[in-house]
This record gives C-alpha cells, sequence and structure tokens, in this order.
C-alpha cells in the first residue's frame, strides 16, 4: 500500500519510477549483492578463474546447503521469526549420523539409517523447542539464538561423554571421546552428491543432491499448500484472525517448529555426504547464521518466506562465498573473502530485522 | 507491607529468596560442590577472584546504562571493545608505554566508540522491540568491519611504523600483540599485598568512582529521562522526552564505557588477541550480570559484584574440578562455556515469559474493567 502511495506521490519519469519501485520491492542490499556477484562472474574469465569450475563449485555448496536454508521456511510462515536455532536442528542430525556409523552400517544404508535415526530426535527436541518459542512470544529469535548455543555447548559435554565405542569415530588414543572431526569415507560419502553426477569439461553437476534438495522443497510447497499449510501462514501473518477462525495457534507454531528442526537435521547430513566429514563439538555453531542471511538474500523477510528465495538465496549467497576467494584472489593477490562474507552475511541479517514494515508483527 | 513481611514465617521467606533469585542461588550451590573438587586453596581463590573483580567490573558496569533505558542486555557492548582495541594497538605502535599509554588508548577509544555507539543505537532505533538480537547481529557486523580495517587497512592505509606488529605478509596486525610495556601498570600503581594476595586499589578505585557515576547519573535530568524512556516510550515522548535521542545516548554511553573497559582488562591480561578478544567478551559479561541477579529489565551494581565473584569462581574452579572428577580438564572447560549460555538462556526465556504473562493480565483486568463500565 504504501509503495502505492510512493508511486502517485511521484510525478517524475515513469521509466524513472518503475526502477524506483522495483528498487523499492527488491531492496538495495540484494540487488547490491546480485550485481556484486554478476560481476564477480564476468571478471572470472577475464582474470584467468575457470568459468566452468567455479560454476560447478557454485552448484555443488548449493546443494550441501539449500536443505539447512529450506529449514528456516515452515518457521518464518508460522510467524516464529528467523530460526537462529539451527544447531538443534543440526544436533539431531549429527546423532543421527553418529549413530548409524555406530550401529555398523555403510554405502547407503548408512545414510538412510542416519535420517531414520535422526527423526526421533529431531522430533523430540524440536517439541521441546516449540513449546518453549510459545511461552516467549514477541521474544523468539533471541531465545533461539541462545537455545542453539546452549544445546551446542551442553552436546560438547556430551561428545565426550556418550559411551560411543565404534574405532572410527572415537579418540584412538583414550578409546572414548568422539573426534572433532569425523570421516564419512565408507559410510555415506557422496551418496547423493556423485548419484547420477553429470560430468561436462570443467563443469560438474551434482545432479543426485540438487534433486534430492528439489523433492524436499517440493514437498514443502505442497505442504504449505494443504489446509495446516494455510493454517500455518494465517498463524504467521495474523495470529488474532487465526484463532478466531478456530485454529490451534500453539499446535501449528509447535508443528511448524518441528518441521525446521527436522529439515534443519536432514540438511546436515547433505551436508556431510558431500562434504565428506562429520564435525562435532563447537562446529554447529555458526551454521545458523549463513542459512539466515541467504534466505534473507533470496528475497525472505521476517515474516514471509518462499521456495523460490530459497533457491535463489542459497545460489547467490553460495555463489559469492565461493567467487570471491578466486577472484579477489587473482585481482589483488589477497584473501578477503572471509571479511566480505561476515560483512554480507550480517549487514543482511540487519537490514532484515530493521525494516519498518517487519516491525510491526 | 513491611509489617506483613515480618510476620511471614523464615520457611516462607526462604521460599521467596529461592524463588526470586533462581540464578544466584543455583550458582551458589555449583561453586560449593566444585570448590572441594578443584582442590584450590582458598589464599589462591581469593587473589584471583580479585584480579578478576578488577578486570572485569568496569566492563560490566557498562551494561547498566542501556538496561535502565529499557533496551535490554547490549551486545553491542563489543563494539566498545573493539575500540578499546584499536586504541591499543595504535598505542603499542607509536611506543607510549606504562600509564600514559593506557590513558592515551582509552582517550583514541573514545571517537571511535562515540561513532559506533551512535551507528548502533541509530540501527536499534529502527528495531525497537527486538534489541537485543539486533545488536547482537551489530556485534558480528561490526567485527566484520573491524577485521576489514585491522587485517587490510592497518599498514597501507593507517600507517603503523613497527614490524613487530605488523604480519610478515607487510600489512595487517599480527594475531597477538604484545601489550608487555603496559602489563598490570595500573594494577600494580600502588598495589598491597596482604599476604599472598594483591589487591589493585588503583583499578578498584577507578571501579568505585565509577560506580558513584553511575548512582548520581541515574538522578540527573538525562538518567530520569532514560528510566522513564525505559517504563513507557509513548508515555514518555507525551511528556516531552527525546526518546529516539536517549536511546541513542545511553548506547553510546554504553559503548564508551566498554572500551575503557576492555583497555582495563587488556592491560591486566598483557596479550591482545586481535582477532578474539573481543568476540567473547560479550557473552561473559552480560552471563555474568544475570548470574548476579540481574534480568534485561533491572540490573544493579550489586548485581554486578556479586555476579563477578559467582562467575569467576566457578570459572576457576569448573576445569580443575572436571579434572579431578572425570579425569578431563576438556569436561569443565565445556562445562563452564554452557553454564555460561544455559545462564543467559534461562534469564531471557523467564524475562520474556514474565513480559507475556504481565500483558495477558493487564488484557484481563482490561476487559475486566470494560465489563463492570458495561
Amino acid at each position: 500500500m504504501s509503495e502505492d502511495k510512493a508511486v502517485a506521490m511521484n510525478n517524475g519519469n515513469p521509466v524513472m519510477e518503475k526502477i524506483r519501485g522495483f528498487i523499492k520491492s527488491f531492496g538495495w542490499p540484494r540487488l547490491i549483492i546480485a550485481l556484486f556477484l554478476i560481476s564477480l562472474f564476468i571478471a572470472a574469465p577475464i582474470v584467468g578463474v575457470n568459468f566452468g569450475s567455479s560454476l560447478s563449485n557454485t552448484l555443488m555448496r548449493f546443494g550441501m546447503n539449500s536443505v539447512l536454508v529450506l529449514a528456516m521456511v515452515p518457521m518464518i510462515h508460522s510467524g516464529c521469526g528467523l530460526n537462529f536455532g539451527l544447531p538443534l536442528g543440526i544436533i539431531a542430525g549429527l546423532l543421527g549420523a553418529t549413530l548409524s556409523i555406530e550401529s555398523g552400517f555403510t554405502g547407503v544404508p548408512s545414510f538412510l539409517m542416519a535420517m531414520l535415526y535422526a527423526t526421533p530426535f529431531a522430533v523430540l527436541l524440536g517439541y521441546g523447542y516449540g513449546v518453549l518459542l510459545n511461552k516467549v512470544k514477541g521474544g523468539e529469535m533471541m531465545i533461539a539464538t541462545y537455545v542453539g548455543f546452549s544445546s551446542v555447548s551442553f552436546m560438547c559435554l556430551m561428545w565426550l561423554l556418550l559411551p560411543y565405542k565404534s574405532p572410527t569415530m572415537v579418540w584412538g588414543f583414550e578409546g572414548k571421546g568422539l573426534r572433532t572431526t569425523i570421516s564419512v569415507d565408507g559410510f555415506y560419502k557422496g551418496v547423493l552428491s556423485d548419484f547420477l553426477k553429470i560430468d561436462i569439461g570443467h563443469l560438474s553437476i551434482p545432479t543426485g543432491m540438487i534433486l534430492f534438495f528439489a523433492i524436499l522443497a517440493f514437498v514443502m510447497w505442497a505442504f504449505l499448500h494443504t489446509k495446516t499449510g494455510t493454517a500455518m501462514t494465517a498463524v504467521g501473518s495474523n495470529p488474532t484472525f487465526a484463532k478466531a477462525g478456530g485454529i490451534n495457534v500453539d499446535k501449528i507454531r509447535i508443528l511448524s517448529v518441528v518441521m525446521s528442526t527436522w529439515l534443519g537435521a536432514i540438511g546436515i547430513l547433505v551436508y556431510e555426504q558431500a562434504f565428506g566429514f562429520i564435525q562435532l563439538y563447537m562446529s554447529p555453531f555458526n551454521m545458523a547464521l549463513p542459512a539466515v542471511s541467504a534466505i534473507l538474500i533470496g528475497g525472505a523477510s521476517v515474516n514471509k518466506a518462499s521456495i523460490p528465495n530459497v533457491i535463489i538465496g542459497t545460489f547467490l549467497f553460495q555463489g559469492i562465498v565461493t567467487m570471491t576467494p578466486s577472484v579477489m584472489n587473482s585481482i589483488i593477490h589477497t584473501d578477503m573473502s572471509e571479511v566480505i562474507r561476515i560483512i554480507v552475511s550480517n549487514g543482511m541479517i540487519l537490514y532484515a530485522l530493521t525494516r519498518k514494515t517487519e516491525a510491526t508483527r | 507491607m513491611t509489617k506483613i513481611k515480618s510476620t511471614e514465617s523464615f520457611g516462607k521467606k526462604l521460599l521467596k529468596l529461592v524463588k526470586n533469585n533462581p540464578v544466584p542461588l543455583m550458582f551458589v550451590i555449583i561453586c560449593v560442590i566444585c570448590i572441594p573438587l578443584s582442590g584450590y586453596s582458598a589464599g589462591y581463590l581469593i587473589g584471583e577472584i580479585i584480579t578478576r573483580i578488577a578486570r572485569n567490573s568496569f566492563l560490566i558496569i557498562s551494561l547498566l546504562i542501556p538496561i535502565m533505558a529499557g533496551m535490554g542486555l547490549n551486545f553491542g557492548m563489543t563494539l566498545g571493545a573493539m575500540a578499546g582495541e584499536i586504541g591499543l594497538i595504535l598505542v603499542s605502535d607509536w611506543k607510549v608505554v606504562g600509564i600514559p599509554g593506557v590513558v592515551l588508548a582509552m582517550i583514541i577509544s573514545i571517537p571511535i566508540s562515540v561513532l559506533l555507539g551512535w551507528f548502533c543505537g541509530k540501527i536499534l532505533n529502527l528495531a525497537k522491540g527486538r534489541e537485543m538480537v539486533t545488536s547482537y547481529i551489530i556485534s558480528y557486523f561490526i567485527s566484520g568491519v573491524y577485521q576489514l580495517i585491522v587485517l587490510y587497512a592497518m599498514g597501507p592505509i593507517i600507517p603503523i611504523k613497527h614490524s613487530s606488529l605488523v604480519l610478515p605478509r607487510g600489512y595487517g596486525i599480527r594475531n597477538t600483540v604484545n601489550l608487555l610495556s603496559m602489563r598490570q601498570c595500573l594494577d600494580n600503581l600502588l598495589a598491597i599485598r596482604i599476604g599472598s594476595v594483591r589487591i589493585p586499589v588503583v583499578p578498584f578505585l577507578i571501579i568505585a568512582v565509577l560506580c558513584f557515576i553511575v548512582v548520581w547519573f541515574k538522578k540527573t535530568k538525562l538518567g530520569q529521562d532514560m528510566r522513564a524512556v525505559g517504563q513507557d516510550m509513548e508515555v514518555a515522548r507525551a511528556a516531552g522526552i527525546k526518546v529516539e535521542e536517549t536511546r541513542i545516548m545511553s548506547i553510546i554511553i554504553s559503548t564508551v564505557l566498554a572500551g575503557f573497559g576492555m583497555v582495563i582488562y587488556l592491560q591486566n591480561m598483557g596479550t591482545l588477541n586481535t582477532y578474539n578478544s573481543h568476540t567473547q567478551i560479550g557473552m561473559f559479561c552480560i552471563a555474568a550480570l544475570l548470574v548476579g541477579g540481574a534480568s534485561v529489565d533491572k540490573a544493579s551494581i550489586g548485581n554486578v559484584f556479586l555476579g563477578v565473584i559467582l562467575f569467576h569462581l566457578m570459572f576457576i574452579v569448573a576445569p580443575k574440578a572436571g579434572m579431578n572428577l572425570i579425569g578431563q580438564a576438556q569436561l569443565g572447560e565445556y562445562f563452564r562455556v554452557f553454564v555460561s549460555y544455559a545462564v543467559i538462556t534461562v534469564a531471557l526465556v523467564m524475562y520474556e515469559s514474565k513480559k507475556r504473562r504481565a500483558n495477558s493480565l493487564t488484557g484481563l483486568k482490561l476487559a475486566e474493567d470494560q465489563e463492570v463500565a458495561k
């Protein structure tokens, strides 16, 4: 509505108006990021970076991270805000992964068993997390952040104490306590990323992994169009109205949190099978921020997100992460990618948090 | 009110004490269990605690003013810490030693802190009602900018003369900056020794002065305005208080104090971890304040000192206790990190659920009044 007003008030050049309207709806930070990525792709061949291999790198990272970004969607839809508590889902995934290896599965079954083992943990943890978030409506994001942090640090204790036995996972010297990184080679390394892989010269497309994401994304899309899914959107856009319409708000919110947590668990398994390692202890700690900023870059806001947001956002974000080091290195012989990543991702989150229209929920 | 209290039985009073101060009491219990397990002597513990009070209190006190202005726990205090670090880097390059160096570092930090505080306050005004999560993200964002400056701009743009500070590649500051020339110069000035315990008089004096300033500040016009804004923004605005400016002011003051606090902290430590020192400082200070019994909307100087003592007592004894109990120091290490996060989580949950309950109570009351009016 405010946009219409702004356009109506503006009596200048119609083309300029249109551009201005477009920038306003798209958001200038997204525009800058998109232009930045495009210029990186243009600069890549000029400075001698192989276009094909950088594109396949981007696709690989897209496949690795997209499910984690998809995990943001249900909670944003139900009005729980950005899921800074993603580490909780990741922990469920890590439990599934380690249990699957512990019980001696190898190859493709180990991945399926990891998913199976992770599910009850994700449901249980997600349920508790959802109940907690219902108690703190309005302050979800801060609590979510700290739920993530405290669960990660709690699990640090658990990884040391839980009676895992598998020699591939525990410290060789002491025979107890899990290692910080565990190789999934021989277990489920590449079950998705090497499945139906297409190689054309330097370009390789991890079809299986992208297909897996596509299936999950389609299911999510279909879910959001079912009755429960529409109820979820209603709860997110106006809880009072939804309550008056006979929807059990608290229950729907818990469902969305459980879904987010489960997707987080599956997301980390997809990440691991491509990365080749399970990372324990403090590593899930900062995994929420990249996922959050990716979906925001894709055009989502604190209370609105769609599947295209996930796809565009993950591609843009991972594109920047992969392209900056190689291109920057060739231009100025300095790797500034880490710093750029920090500034871009947190700047994006800041922008989303400070938008006026989103503050009045 | 007081009469009713005095007639209450001792048991009820105790229950009330437990109910009102669950977090500090939990910490007392943890410490009581861990101290014998750690096997440290009382003298050692007292000495350590005194050092840590002198080292950390100033930083924690910087959190009090935004709480007064109703802006919650200022995770953006990290910004001040970064300003202090920049001050120290420059001073150690200019080879200003001892107390003049410390003072100069503080002076350099002021303009940077004011600028960062102003930026932080401006952004927080855009995100009313979610100040904490926003200030938390700001601290990450500015940390990126800080890295950009210290890692890339120091050398080519900001001149750094001494190669001992600069990375071998020719620009950017090394991971650790040695502050040997300033190490504990404030602490050792006029220090008194009682047995094996050294009492750093000067930092304590500075902290005492700051406490008086905070108490005095609450009574000034600006302080009163802040409290009014913290109570209810709309009412304050109706009363003619410039709400936005007052909020920005509170963040600026907090950031400047945090900058000073960081200089005091680092002169005690003696080394500056250029890229890590500030990252944890916000979390530990906030956890300590909450352990002292503060909440998101209410904190006093008493909370600061109780918090420092309890939190750091746990911090000292936990690794050793873990070592003696299970044979792994790492366990205690993780335990204390877990406890710091858990404390913040519990405090935030309690605050939010209390706020919600209060809101629904006022709603019910309003409905009741309307019923009566009908």
